[in-house]
């Protein structure tokens, strides 16, 4: 039976030193048994490290990992045959069949998952006897999938499961991912895409340069956010009202404004436009979203940070 | 027990991935053939003299062109096929899972072999059938023990050499430099009465490939009077053998390199 509430992965102090570089620079991780976890951040903020670690394939430089109740460094063989792993680049014989792959890496296992249902989860029951070369790019990475359930792992770790798909085939996989969560299985989910940490994470860690920057439900990170956005176009000269003009910024010919408190910061802005003839064209106010965090969060434009 | 029936059924799926690549198959099993019929056309199947004793061409090119098997299957096919895997994350993903590193290695190296032998068993009846090679009688255990401490020698240097090769676009040429001048210069595809010089012959003295064609040369000599084990040449391949496995335990890799 699950037991809610047991942590599936514990670190404490997690370390990583490449040469010079602390790749991650001590972090606390806490994941619990049957969440969908999403670890977020910027190329180089150290999520792939940090997965690493837990899954055995890297050493930690310092502090103190738990996974399933094994040091993932120690307890190799113990630990893999409860953990699936689904890794971004990796290969498949290309010349055996979907259902003889599948049927290999259960055979690695003490108590696989039966093939039927691997190929069910996964929406591969019609390429069965499909040979691997012959799977478009979405059916082989259905197929990485199916292989990292193959042991019917409690705990999953999903390295970006859906960079290059179409829109449709996103929406599938979100499907499959929500189909194992109500199978109780705990997923380690790492992803580029906001949008998908907010479809399917129970919660969220923002990691950036090294370090944990938040950790919460996808929904209270975006509550917790307290400013609402206003913004309009008007030109860079416009006299606004001096309630407002220090909390302004100017870009593109729209300004845009932070406001905590936009009933009343709307109500100055109407009074204003009104008594002074302004048109406030293409005004919006817009509840933060959860990239607003991220970007605030990780210091912008994340992605130009070198990959560590 | 387990790991031990795991790493049974890894050399039943390498078979299988091979057998479903009939071109590449085809060809494994054609090119030692291509390779005797073709030395014995230029060299002709007339008589060399091989140490004090003289034989027929083909006699002489069956126990080589078996050493070049056990090169061809052993190190470079080893080689090459490591340098891919890891390069497509075949062999981290299989790090992933609960399959001891030994039971996948395994698989990999016993199926070689079984390439190998069936290699030689072939180039073996085609010369007995068409040039009237006498095969070893006497001399068998010698010939196979050599295949086997070449065999290990052989896929432990192609492990080796796969820890040094950065990528799999540079495999194909770091193998081939590596092997084929060997090849040239250890009585393999050259006869040994063309007049090689004596220093060249010094030279690949040092190297494993001339040790197992010399050995195999004795276990097929239908002139050995002796059992035809050949100690120096089989240390010395053993030697490398264990060379080769250290720096492959110490260098080798599982992961792209990056």
């Amino acid at each position: 039976m699950p037991r809610v509430g047991e942590a599936v992965i514990e670190t404490r102090g997690l370390r990583k030193r490449y040469g010079d570089v602390e790749a991650v620079r001590g972090i606390d991780l806490r994941v619990e048994r049957g969440e969908v976890f999403a670890l977020l951040g910027p190329n180089g903020a150290g999520k792939t490290t940090t997965v690493e670690i837990l899954e055995g394939h890297r050493t930690r430089s310092g502090g103190e990992a738990r996974v399933l109740g094994f040091d993932p460094e120690r307890n190799a063989v113990a630990l893999r045959e409860r953990t699936g792993i689904v890794l971004q680049h990796t290969g498949l014989e290309p010349y055996l069949t979907v259902a003889e792959t599948i049927d290999l890496f259960r055979g690695y296992y003490p108590r696989p998952l039966p093939l039927d249902e691997a190929l069910a989860v996964t929406g591969l029951e019609a390429e069965r006897d499909r040979r691997v070369r012959r799977l478009s790019g979405g059916q082989q990475r259905r197929l990485d999938v199916a292989v990292g359930l193959a042991g019917d792992p409690e705990l999953l770790f999903l390295d970006e499961p859906t960079t290059g798909f179409d829109p449709s085939a996103r929406r599938g996989a979100w499907a499959m991912i929500r189909g194992l969560r109500a199978l109780g299985k705990t997923v380690l989910l790492t992803t580029h895409y906001l949008d998908e940490a907010q479809a399917l994470a129970d919660r969220v860690a923002i990691m950036a340069r090294g370090e944990i920057v938040t950790v919460d439900a996808p929904a209270r990170l975006v509550a917790a956010e307290d400013a609402s956005l206003i913004r309009f176009r008007a030109p860079e000269d416009a006299a606004l009202p001096a309630a407002l003009a220090p909390r302004a910024t100017h870009a593109d010919g729209y300004v845009e404004l932070r406001s905590p408190d936009p009933v009343r910061d709307l109500n100055a802005l109407t009074g204003w436009a009104l008594a002074g003839g302004a048109a406030l064209a293409e005004l919006t106010v817009s509840r933060p979203s959860l990239e607003d965090v991220y970007l605030r969060l990780t210091g912008g434009d994340g992605g130009a940070e070198g990959e560590a | 027990m387990r790991a031990l029936r795991l790493a049974l059924r890894q050399v039943k799926y390498e078979e299988r991935a091979f057998r479903r690549n009939p071109a590449a198959a085809f060809f494994t099993f054609a090119f030692p053939l291509i390779f005797l019929v073709i030395l014995t056309v230029i060299f002709g199947n007339s008589d060399i003299e091989a140490g004090e004793r003289v034989i027929s061409g083909a006699t002489f090119y069956v126990p080589a062109i078996t050493a070049l098997t056990v090169v061809n299957t052993c190190y470079t096919s080893v080689a090459m096929s490591w340098v891919y895997d890891r390069d497509a994350g075949v062999l981290k993903r299989i790090r992933g899972a609960p399959l001891p590193a030994w039971a996948f290695l395994f698989g990999r190296i016993a199926y070689a072999i079984i390439v190998m032998l069936a290699l030689t068993v072939i180039v073996a009846a085609f010369g007995r059938l068409f040039y009237g090679v006498s095969l070893p009688g006497a001399t068998a255990p010698a010939v196979v023990v050599t295949l086997a401490v070449g065999a290990f020698a052989f896929c432990a240097l192609g492990l080796a050499v796969a820890a040094a090769i950065p990528n799999a676009d540079a495999a194909p040429a770091i193998v081939n430099a590596t092997a084929l001048p060997l090849l040239f210069i250890s009585d393999i595809f050259i006869p040994p009465d063309v007049g090689t010089p004596v220093w060249v012959e010094r030279v690949s003295a040092i190297f494993p490939v001339r040790h197992l064609s010399e050995a195999l040369q004795t276990g097929f000599n239908p002139f050995e009077a002796g059992a035809g084990f050949e100690p120096v040449h089989l240390g010395a391949l053993a030697a490398w053998g264990v060379a080769g496995l250290l720096l492959a335990l110490r260098f080798g890799s599982w992961e792209p390199r990056r």
